[in-house]
């Protein structure tokens, strides 16, 4: 069912909210990953507030649709949806990766509600994703599984075994999203480690492979909404890193850095002017 | 029945007479069985190794609830802990030079920092796998799993015990490695010998050293004992099958009431059973220490008794360093 103009907008309303989260708690952190985290809120939004069925108010729910962040150094993204969605108290976000905060730098499962897994040493979650793919299926239940990797993550061998067990296994219930930003800490993925033709490598896995431009929300929902039998889905989402932020958009230096205050209230100025711009923001990869 | 075992374990009545001789893989292989009977939950994860891991039989029993990996052990890992926090009770099986040799990292992060309920299985572990040669002899598994946060670490002794862990590590709700090898040893424990995770039996009474073994050292050190007996040395054989949580009081009682100990292991000397032992001896009741392991080098070729013997992880062994330890008793 085709969504309103106001339903969209809400969305949208909402990963503006997220990056103005990140923007804050990174600032306060005084370390951490800006660039991603940024880059992937649409998609947040997109997920948490339309298409997982989660109630936050009740996180070990059985038949609840599960999330795994893979890339977990973008974790400042994933903190601040379960902020927004409200599975913890929003002041709390000010205390990421200080002494005694649940918000570790990298997550630790069962140290905040709506964690699904640890992470950090990359591909770790998108095996564990599986995992949970194939216990719904042993158990025949209808929740589903989503997983996101980075692209740069992909250079690691246990994402291709992961991929191997998911396809010959025809995990229906699994969708993953592979934030295509084109970088990693050493530069262009192209350059460090190419991964073209990733289109055809997903496929030939065994996965049904679907483009998207990571910040349209009304093309994410139809993308995550495609009903698909007897394979595991892939959302290639290209993203831009920074997003939304317009002094950190493509730039690999903000990669794995923080803003300071005042790039923190640039950012949070910038961010302001994209409130409720409908439709406005767009990948610049088409 | 000799009268220096102590009767409460009902220790096999031909333990000196041409004991049995079983894989205690195959311990595991039935015990798993019987886990899964026990809980539908128990689920098995194997990399392409299905026979030699004794997993044939889980396999026949539940298909639906056996899962074949393929050769890529660190994906096994990640799996079995999604498994786990959708409520399955997985085992994750290979050979210990993969598993947890290869999949360290995600033992370490998707498993243990997770507390995720996987029950990591090393087979063919330790120097008695022989032929195959240095690279398949896991003699540092105990080492890299004792240092894990939330991990416990269990090497039975025979094939009963074997048996017996799979089955009560299935019923506890946090991780475990369980380390066994592939050759036949011999059957030391009966049906009737109680096991309980954590605890250290004491097979043997003696009162001038302990020796405190784990997996197919045990035999060992038992051989060792009836044969030091006879030139008026007793000696205590304490089996440690739980390396970690260890059996603290046990270790301490034997340090005060014999005071000497000499370990025994098929392990490297840095990081095992040894280690583990010293660490509470030191901080208790320092005593003389000797240790049976691998002298920090490699393996080799070789059948698996030649190994045993070249490296001194056999009765000989045990006994001469029961006379080094006592001397500075």
């Amino acid at each position: 069912m085709a969504l309103t103009d106001a339903q969209i907008e809400y969305l949208e309303d909402m990963a503006t909210h997220i990056r103005e989260d990140i923007i804050v708690m990174l600032e306060k952190a005084g370390s951490g990953h800006s660039a991603g985290s940024l880059g992937t809120a649409d998609i947040f939004s997109t997920l948490y507030f339309h298409v997982m069925k989660h109630d936050p108010k009740n996180p070990d729910w059985e038949v609840r649709d599960r999330f795994v962040l893979s890339n977990a150094h973008i974790c400042p993204v994933l903190y601040a949806t379960l902020a927004e969605a409200g599975y913890y108290p929003k002041k709390e976000i000010t205390t990421l990766r200080k002494l005694g905060s649940r918000l570790q730098g990298h997550p630790h499962r069962g140290a905040l509600p709506g964690l699904e897994a640890s992470g950090g040493p990359l591909a770790q979650g998108l095996s564990i994703a599986v995992g949970m793919a194939v216990a719904g299926k042993i158990d025949q239940k209808r929740s589903r599984v989503f997983c996101m990797v980075g692209d740069g993550e992909m250079n690691e061998g246990q994402i291709w075994e992961a991929l191997m067990f998911a396809g010959k296994n025809r995990l229906h219930n699994f969708t993953l999203i592979v934030d295509r930003n084109n970088i990693q800490i050493d530069g262009f993925t192209e350059d460090v480690m190419p991964l073209e033709p990733l289109h055809d490598k997903l496929t030939s896995f065994g996965f049904h492979v679907i483009e998207v431009d990571g910040h349209d929300i009304r093309t994410l929902i139809e993308a995550f909404e495609e009903t698909i039998f007897e394979k595991p889905k892939v959302l290639l989402a290209h993203t831009i890193p920074g997003k939304g932020v317009d002094f950190m958009e493509f730039k690999p230096g903000w990669h794995g850095k923080p803003p300071n205050k005042e790039e923190a209230e640039k950012a949070l100025s910038e961010l302001e002017q994209l409130r409720s711009l409908g439709g406005k923001i767009t990948c610049e990869h088409e | 029945m000799n009268k220096s075992l102590n009767k409460k374990f009902h220790l096999a009545e031909n333990i000196f007479d041409n004991p049995d001789q079983v894989p205690a893989r195959n311990g595991y292989g039935e015990g798993v069985v019987e886990a899964g009977k026990a809980d539908d939950n128990v689920v098995v994860l194997c990399c392409d190794l299905t026979e030699s891991t004794r997993n044939a039989d889980f396999k026949d029993a539940f298909p639906n609830r056996f899962i074949e990996i393929g050769i890529a052990e660190q994906n096994m890992a990640g799996i079995g802990a999604g498994l786990a926090f959708a409520g399955k009770v997985p085992f994750i099986s290979s050979y210990a030079t993969f598993n947890p040799g290869r999949n360290w990292d995600q033992i370490r992060v998707s498993i243990c920092y997770s507390m995720a309920n996987v029950k990591i299985m090393g087979a063919h572990a330790g120097i008695s796998v022989g032929p195959d040669g240095a690279t398949h002899q896991a003699m540092e598994d105990i080492a890299i799993t004792r240092c894990l946060p939330n991990l416990s670490v269990i090497v039975p002794a025979d094939y009963w015990e074997t048996k017996k862990a799979a089955i009560a590590i299935a019923k506890i709700d946090s991780p475990v490695y369980m380390r066994f090898g592939r050759e036949k040893i011999p059957v030391i424990t009966t049906q009737k010998t109680p096991f309980q995770i954590g605890r250290a039996d004491t097979f043997r009474n003696g009162k001038d050293v302990s020796v405190v073994a784990c997996g197919s050292l045990v035999y060992e050190a038992l051989v060792a004992a009836e044969k030091l007996s006879k030139s008026g040395i007793d000696v205590r054989v304490i089996n440690c099958h739980t390396i970690k949580p260890i059996d603290e009081k046990a270790i301490i009682k034997a340090a005060k009431e014999t005071g000497a100990i000499v370990t025994a292991e098929e392990h490297q000397v840095h990081g095992g059973l040894g280690n583990a032992v010293a660490e509470v001896v030191a901080r208790n009741s320092p005593v003389p220490m000797e240790y049976v392991a691998m002298m920090d080098r490699f393996g080799e070729s070789g059948e698996p008794n030649e190994l045993m013997k070249k490296f001194g992880l056999d009765s000989t062994g045990i006994m001469a360093a029961v006379k080094k330890v006592l001397k500075r008793k």
